[in-house]
């Protein structure tokens, strides 16, 4: 171990560090990798003229290609805008009912209103607008506040009991639990109600909730429980619930009330994009 | 070969050694990361930030408790795709008041800087309860419990008082009265004025977030959430183009 290890005649020089009889050879770097080396110092300089790259008092350098990432992102989405904006005209100044029919119109519309109703109502109404339990099924035809196109963009635009748009459609169903009605009287007119589409719970006291129905709720229901659009008061007799049809889901609701709220899409989507998005719900199969 | 000579004395000097190389070290560190102390743009002025309100606060560490961060950012990045699905991309003011932010880009579930009204209060009720019920793809655990953890808010103040240490600007005002804004907010029928006066009447949403009496940690969570990238009004904002 003390002697250095026998050196062949072609052996490099040593870079003549001798360290407990170790020593190093001086071998040079291989040419290629010394030459992708300083072809990257070069490309490293040209980089830091072209873009934005020191840090001064003020700002960075803005650097000779003026790239911003903003820039581009406003570039990227207005040439996007930029394509669509004849058809999205056209859209936008279309007759609502004829939008579906037109033959440029309407299938720009729904692949559009599509890809809206993905990003923007599926959470709510489901990814294939089947709803869920307190969110209307738009492909039924069961319609709270109407099912005409006129109807589904008035509500899209301006949503329901949302507190930021203030033509929202409105209506208020009281809590009856709070004193307005007896527990008795809950009790027969939600048998009454499940009567109308189906079996009552328990059948003798439906005519009792009946009376109680034609004095408390016809007036928004309908006497027949058909419901009335114009009030979003949902149809009570096609056995299509909302909210659960069975005993305790309609007690609640008719003790507590409940109110679904939708946010009004008028404020934060363009005037096309609230048409495309009526017309494809429209078209999913309960459209009239 | 005179400097070689010279550097034997660092290499046959480990402390002399550590120190250079710190030196050197922190050469690469002002650099980089002094300037964004001084920089004046390195946040740019933006009307409408505010600081987090007491309760938007509490549903702030509930979320960093569960762990929110894991699977959602709060980051719109300047994509085309991104702006178009969640909205304006997110400004570096808008995190200014978060300790810590919620930058990020790796999501399992949607970015929510902006989900603020996007949704309804009981959506967001459903979903936490059961977000299959709503959203029956979704892999989101459930966070029902939340609804039943009831907060008085007793050191609520103390939190506001350690995020005033670490730079935000929280009144005096808003530092004594941050248990009686805490409650009020969850509570429409309480006196509320002066948690308006002191955060903003526009931008603070007063409500009972989860329909149950008292201030539950639900409440906080949906407070926290239906403020989150509202504050700016990006009808009147126009971004510098150079950033």
């Amino acid at each position: 171990m003390s002697k250095p290890s026998k050196k062949f005649d072609n052996d490099p020089n040593t870079t003549g560090h001798v360290w407990d009889g170790i020593e190093e050879f001086d071998n040079p770097m291989p040419r290629w990798w010394l030459w992708v080396f300083y072809a990257t110092i070069i490309w490293g300089i040209g980089y830091v003229i072209a873009y934005p790259a020191w840090p001064g008092i003020n700002g960075a350098t803005k650097g000779l290609l003026g790239w911003s990432s903003r820039a581009n992102v406003a570039a990227d989405i207005q040439s996007a805008e930029d394509k669509l904006a004849p058809i999205n005209a056209k859209l936008e100044a279309a007759e609502l009912t004829q939008i579906t029919t037109d033959p440029e119109l309407g299938p720009y519309a729904v692949s559009a209103g599509g890809a809206v109703f993905k990003t923007w109502c599926a959470q709510c109404h489901g990814s294939g607008a089947a709803g869920a339990i307190g969110y209307p099924n738009l492909l039924d035809n069961d319609w709270l506040w109407g099912g005409d196109i006129e109807n589904i963009y008035a509500t899209v635009k301006h949503g329901i009991r949302n507190e930021e748009d203030g033509d929202a459609r409105y209506s208020e169903m009281p809590a009856f639990g709070d004193d307005y009605l007896e527990d008795d009287q809950i009790d027969a007119v939600v048998n009454y109600v499940m009567s109308l589409s189906g079996e009552a719970k328990d059948a003798t006291v439906v005519a009792a909730g009946a009376e109680v129905f034609a004095d408390e709720c016809s007036s928004c229901h309908m006497e027949d429980g058909t419901g009335d659009r114009t009030q979003g008061a949902p149809n009570l007799a096609d056995a299509i619930w909302l909210f659960g049809g069975d005993y305790d889901s309609i007690k609640e609701t008719v003790t507590y009330s409940r109110f679904g709220v939708m946010p009004s899409w008028g404020n934060r989507l363009t005037e096309a994009q609230v048409r495309a998005v009526s017309a494809y719900v429209h078209q999913l199969g309960g459209g009239e | 070969m005179a400097i070689l000579d010279k550097h034997k004395i660092l290499e046959t000097n480990a402390t002399l050694l550590l120190v250079c190389s710190f030196l050197v070290v922190t050469i690469g560190g002002i650099v980089q990361i002094a300037p964004l102390f001084w920089l004046e743009n390195t946040i740019e002025d933006v009307e409408g930030m505010r600081p987090y309100t007491p309760l938007e606060l509490a549903g702030r560490d509930i979320y960093l408790r569960e762990g929110c961060y894991v699977c959602h950012s709060q980051m719109i990045r300047p994509m085309r795709d991104e702006v178009e699905r969640y909205g304006h991309y997110s400004l570096a003011a808008e995190s200014k008041y978060d300790h810590p932010f919620q930058w990020g880009s790796k999501r399992t579930g949607p970015d929510l800087a902006r989900v603020g009204g996007r949704y309804s209060d009981d959506w967001h009720l459903d979903h936490m309860r059961d977000p299959q019920s709503v959203v029956p793809e979704s892999v989101m655990p459930k966070y029902g419990f939340l609804e039943k953890k009831m907060l008085d808010g007793k050191y609520i103040g103390d939190l506001l008082k350690a995020n005033a240490i670490v730079g935000v600007p929280y009144t005096e005002d808003m530092l004594e009265n941050a248990q009686s804004d805490f409650m009020a907010q969850a509570d429409p029928d309480s006196d509320y004025d002066g948690l308006l006066e002191r955060y903003g009447e526009d931008s603070v949403n007063v409500r009972n977030f989860d329909g149950h009496a008292g201030v539950s940690e639900m409440d906080a969570m949906i407070a926290y959430l239906q403020m989150l990238g509202t504050l700016v009004d990006f009808s009147t904002f126009t971004p510098a183009a150079s950033r």
